[in-house]
């Protein structure tokens, strides 16, 4: 299967690789996927007290389009607030990377971690707010 | 030399027509072009005198007793069809019990599977960790309804090479057929029909250096004489077991691929189990967490290296090393997105089996060409593992395996 430009533009040179702090309140983490399924997904986010994302950062294992998908979707996510983050659709990822049906699932996966990060950056405020 | 882009190192899949093949081929495109079947000109005479040497060649290769023992066909899936469901067919009336192994071609397991519909009963023998069938295992699945066994000679994922004699042996001792695919093995390793007892051997050229589309199923004539019913109805081509006019082209350069190996195999298998030890070497001097898939060892094809790049999924691997064609057993290069059957038979964890990349060397890989991919992959498995959530939290300590993830 041919690879389009974009997917192999992210996938040689990743954006935004890395690992931020998953025990500071302002990190939202989210890690989807399974390791027997051929795809592990964690990207994390760090959101001001505007709600404003800051920074994003990912790691994937997985093949070229789901370290496409996580890619772009860091790239997506700065500078957005967690409502704007929140409407990301996988359809808006398989678009902008051309992906193929066969690679949609990477795509699904990209949203789930966005939400994922989302979840966990909300749980934590309302755990401190609670407390 | 100059390195020439791609690397070809999926030599498991096909081969390259070797020039000296090519050569011997061509003028049986154009000016001898006749049909092996035309009786009453010369241009049919010196095609079937052509397919006739060709059929010397490649039953000499095989061991074979007599040329008239070599049926060519399109290819190894039709021998496989052809063997399978032919001794089945034929020897219905005997039993319906067939004996194969876990870790065969689809062109094995997806003809057992339709002769079950059919009525037959299939054992499919399990191979271990290693990837290797037990003797004592196929003793103890034939019944008095076995009529075929059929075990292959080599696998084309992990490179096992099962024991062919002594299944061979166990066979004839029992009057049980003896089936072989011995498309991967064959000019890798030892294979002789005779000494080994194989009464039927599915054989391919473009596994060989040889031309695609033109193969062979060897059928033991004597001691036993294998009755097969034909699966291809027509002019009664190949003495009735395979109609259809012959690919005299494809058939000449088959024989000539067997002739050069008849004289080179030995040869060139040692200089290919130089260049993938240097390979699996280079590899494992600078990476940590490597795992080898089967048997290594004396039991394993010369020219192939399985390894699973523990937190580095295949396909993604394999996208980094884009000018290096290889293959994985990850479950991203197949449509249907299951990792491979055959590291599943051999239990290798899912996780592992989505890490593996299958090297296949050949007859035109060179020194310079190993030392390059080596380099290649050592630099790229570093920086993937540098993406890989896995490999930062195994290195933290977490038991991957301890973790609740969700599969989707």
């Amino acid at each position: 299967m041919a690879y389009s430009d974009k997917v192999i533009d992210h996938a040689e040179n990743p954006r935004n690789v890395g690992t931020l702090d998953k025990d500071d309140p302002s990190v939202g983490t989210g890690l989807v996927g399974a390791p027997a399924c051929g795809d592990v997904m964690r990207l994390q986010i760090r959101v001001s007290g505007e709600g404003v994302i800051e920074d994003a950062k990912f790691k994937t294992f997985g093949c070229g389009s789901a370290i496409a998908s996580s890619s772009l979707a860091t790239e997506w996510l700065k500078g957005r607030t967690l409502e704007e983050a929140g409407s990301i659709r996988n359809t808006d990822i398989v678009k902008e990377l051309n992906l193929p049906p066969v690679k949609i699932h990477c795509s699904v996966l990209a949203e789930d971690a966005i939400k994922s990060a989302i979840e966990d950056f909300r749980k934590k405020q309302s755990s401190r707010s609670g407390a | 030399m100059a390195l020439k882009f791609p690397i070809y190192m999926d030599y498991h899949a096909t081969t390259p027509v070797d020039p000296r093949v090519l050569e011997t081929m061509l003028p049986f495109f154009t000016e001898n072009f006749g049909n092996a079947a035309s009786r009453s000109h010369r241009y049919g005479w010196v095609a079937e005198e052509a397919v006739g040497y060709a059929r010397e060649q490649v039953a000499t290769f095989l061991g074979a007793d007599r040329p008239e023992e070599i049926v060519f066909t399109s290819g190894a899936s039709e021998s496989d069809n052809l063997a399978l469901k032919g001794v089945a067919e034929f020897y219905r009336d005997k039993g319906n019990h067939i004996i194969t192994t876990k870790i065969e071609h689809k062109a094995i397991l997806d003809t057992c599977k339709r002769l079950e519909k059919e009525g037959f009963e299939v054992t499919y023998l399990d191979v271990g960790k290693e990837g290797l069938v037990s003797v004592d295992d196929v003793r103890a699945a034939i019944t008095d309804k076995t009529i075929l066994v059929s075990v292959m000679l080599a696998n084309n994922e992990v490179g096992t090479i099962q024991p062919i004699a002594e299944i061979g042996a166990l066979c004839k001792e029992r009057g049980v057929i003896f089936h072989s695919d011995a498309v991967q093995g064959l000019g890798k390793t030892e294979f002789d029909v005779k000494a080994m007892g194989v009464d039927l051997a599915s054989v391919t050229a473009h596994k060989i250096y040889g031309p695609k589309g033109v193969g062979a199923l060897y059928v033991r004539r004597s001691k036993p004489r294998v009755r097969l019913t034909a699966q291809i109805d027509g002019g009664g081509h190949e003495r009735g077991m395979r109609s259809g006019p012959l690919n005299v082209p494809g058939i000449v350069g088959f024989g000539k691929a067997c002739e050069i190996l008849t004289k080179e195999w030995r040869a060139e298998a040692e200089k290919l189990r130089g260049l993938r030890d240097r390979l699996k070497h280079k590899l494992f001097a600078e990476l940590d967490e490597l795992f080898i898939n089967g048997a290594w060892g004396d039991r394993r094809l010369p020219n192939n290296l399985n390894v699973s790049f523990a937190y580095v999924e295949g396909e993604g691997l394999m996208m980094a090393i884009k000018d290096v064609g290889v293959s994985s057993g990850s479950a991203c290069t197949s449509a249907s997105l299951e990792p491979s059957y055959v590291l599943r038979a051999l239990g290798v964890d899912e996780e592992l089996a989505h890490t593996s990349i299958r090297f296949g060397l050949g007859r035109f890989t060179t020194e310079e060409e190993v030392d390059y991919v080596a380099r290649l992959v050592i630099d790229k498995v570093k920086k993937l593992r540098d993406l890989s959530p896995l490999y930062e939290m195994a290195k933290e300590g977490v038991n991957l395996k301890d973790i609740a993830w969700t599969a989707h």
